[in-house]
């Protein structure tokens, strides 16, 4: 083994030579095998919950459930249209709240966080990065359903608002800081001002449940997430198929976000000169 | 047109170490400048010293005098104007990579508030012009990217940028340091013609590179100016022992 590193010998034995370099190829295919192993270990369980969601949710998965409200416990039929339109319209006001508010941290902690007030904030937003889904939800709670005396959707833009800023803010900053120098000292020669080399070049780049539609944001609002939850736990057969219809549609959203986000961010890096 | 450049008792700090000594010189309009000296001896400091990109280091600082022209550069008026006026070539060629060879040449303009399209392609097609990279990329200017040039037309797409603000000044660190010795006569000869219009300081490692574009030089050894002169004393009649030992390759 310790033979490993370094080059064979000239001088060693042909036998010696031939074991040595028999040892690297053996070395060389289990660290092969074992990083396929991963691969596979890895994505398993997400071929396996995508695959079973298929499987037991793709047959009802039609025209009615992405455009009709529930129906009553025991009548037949009904979607969960509403829910999904309130999971949209959650997501909207958190992430109108949320993005603009991490990425103007991001920006003061890449730009001009580098002092001990920026490691604080850096501090506390890893923090906040941590604290349990549950105990921002209570936060929501507190600040917006005690005040308007009922569940709503603001309510649940402003928990998700709070969940996503650290991730917006850290992420942002990490962009930031990716972006060489010279760039930046490429725009100050050119006489551009400090805000606009950091906007132009460096950032070149809890609701509770309603039957019913809502796009008021201080109603209470169905998501798709707690919809699923509801159906998954009642003891109505028709309501556990629709919980796997929704928890499809649910994959399907989060799976065409992502790709979508890939495909504009690409467009981004290349294409700016499309 | 070019403008002169007068410097008078001028130091610099990177926090406590200071990187210059009272540095003393006078360059010449619509002439080329070298600056020549041992790494670390200061050069590139002094040049970011002109164009005030070196406050831009954090706990940098800089006393003493520097007049472009007639303008004082650190009496008080905004870092960015005057970094309009004196444009600035880098060591290692940095296009913006996402923009266009265009936009990367609009940049300067467009980033500071013109907007008018007919204005902005006159000064793309000059400035390339005036960068000799024109013949090569006329056709594919909107639709390649900076980045995706080869390294010496990188640097030429550096220099339209920097011409299209239409500076007074060229500050060059090291421009050529990267390139191979075909694009590197490019951007010589460029040099050659770009005098006629602009006063250009160049920070070169390379003596014959000096001899070849530059009328005056200065040899900087530990922060200090040692000695400057006509290009050809400097080369061959140095008056400063401490010269003569660096140009005969003795040391440095």
């Amino acid at each position: 083994m310790g033979n490993l590193r370094g080059p064979v010998p000239d001088t060693a034995p042909v036998a010696a030579r031939l074991e040595i370099c028999l040892w690297r190829r053996a070395a060389d295919r289990m660290t092969t095998a074992f990083a396929i192993l991963s691969v596979v270990l890895v994505l398993a369980p997400l071929g396996a919950i995508f695959g079973y969601l298929v499987y037991r949710g793709i047959g009802s998965v039609n025209w009615a459930f992405l455009t009709q409200t529930p129906k009553p416990p025991g009548e037949s039929g009904g979607g969960m249209a509403n829910a999904i339109a309130g999971s949209v319209l959650i997501l909207a006001i958190g992430s109108l709240m949320g993005v603009p508010l991490g990425i103007g941290a991001g920006i003061y902690l890449a730009e001009f966080g580098g002092n001990r007030f920026g490691d604080m904030v850096r501090f506390v937003s890893d923090v906040l990065n941590g604290v349990p889904s549950i105990v921002i939800g209570i936060v929501a709670y507190a600040l917006v359903v005690l005040r308007q005396k009922h569940f709503s959707a603001l309510a649940g833009g402003v928990a998700l608002a709070i969940m996503m800023v650290p991730t917006i803010t850290r992420t942002t900053e990490e962009m930031l800081l990716l972006v060489p120098n010279s760039l930046r000292e490429a725009a100050y020669a050119l006489g551009v001002p400090r805000w606009r080399t950091t906007l132009s070049i460096s950032l070149r780049f809890t609701a509770f449940g309603n039957q019913y539609w809502n796009w008021r944001l201080d109603q209470p609002t169905a998501a798709l997430p707690l919809q699923i939850f509801t159906y998954a736990i009642s003891p109505y057969d028709d309501w556990h198929r629709q919980a796997w219809a929704g928890a499809l549609v649910l994959i399907i959203l989060i799976v065409s976000a992502v790709a979508a986000v890939r495909f504009v961010v690409r467009r981004g890096t290349l294409g700016g000169v499309a | 047109m070019g403008v002169g450049i007068r410097v008078e008792n001028l130091n610099a700090w990177y926090g406590k170490t200071q990187a210059l000594h009272e540095i003393n010189l006078d360059v010449q309009a619509n002439h080329a400048t070298a600056l020549i000296g041992p790494s670390g001896c200061g050069k590139s400091t002094f040049i970011r010293c002109l164009n005030r990109m070196h406050e831009t280091t954090p706990e940098a600082r800089v006393e003493g005098k520097v007049k472009i022209g007639e303008h004082d550069a650190y009496d008080g008026t905004s870092a960015t104007k005057l970094r309009r006026r004196i444009g600035m070539v880098f060591q290692k060629p940095n296009p913006f990579p996402t923009m266009s060879i265009y936009e990367n040449v609009a940049a300067g303009l467009k980033l500071n508030g013109y907007r008018d399209k007919r204005h902005l392609d006159g000064v793309v097609e000059k400035s390339l012009m005036s960068s000799a990279l024109w013949e090569e990329v006329k056709d594919s200017i909107h639709k390649k990217s900076g980045a995706s040039l080869s390294g010496g037309q990188q640097q030429r797409l550096c220099i339209a940028r920097a011409l299209a603000v239409e500076p007074e000044v060229l500050l060059m660190d090291e421009p050529c340091s990267a390139l191979d010795p075909i694009s590197t006569g490019k951007i010589e000869e460029l040099i050659f013609e770009l005098k006629a219009q602009y006063t250009i300081v160049i920070v070169t490692h390379n003596m014959q590179q000096a001899a070849r574009v530059a009328e005056y030089t200065g040899f900087f050894l530990l922060g200090r100016l040692i000695e400057y002169d006509k290009t050809e004393k400097i080369f061959t009649n140095p008056s400063d022992k401490r010269t003569e030992d660096y140009i005969t390759g003795r040391f440095g």
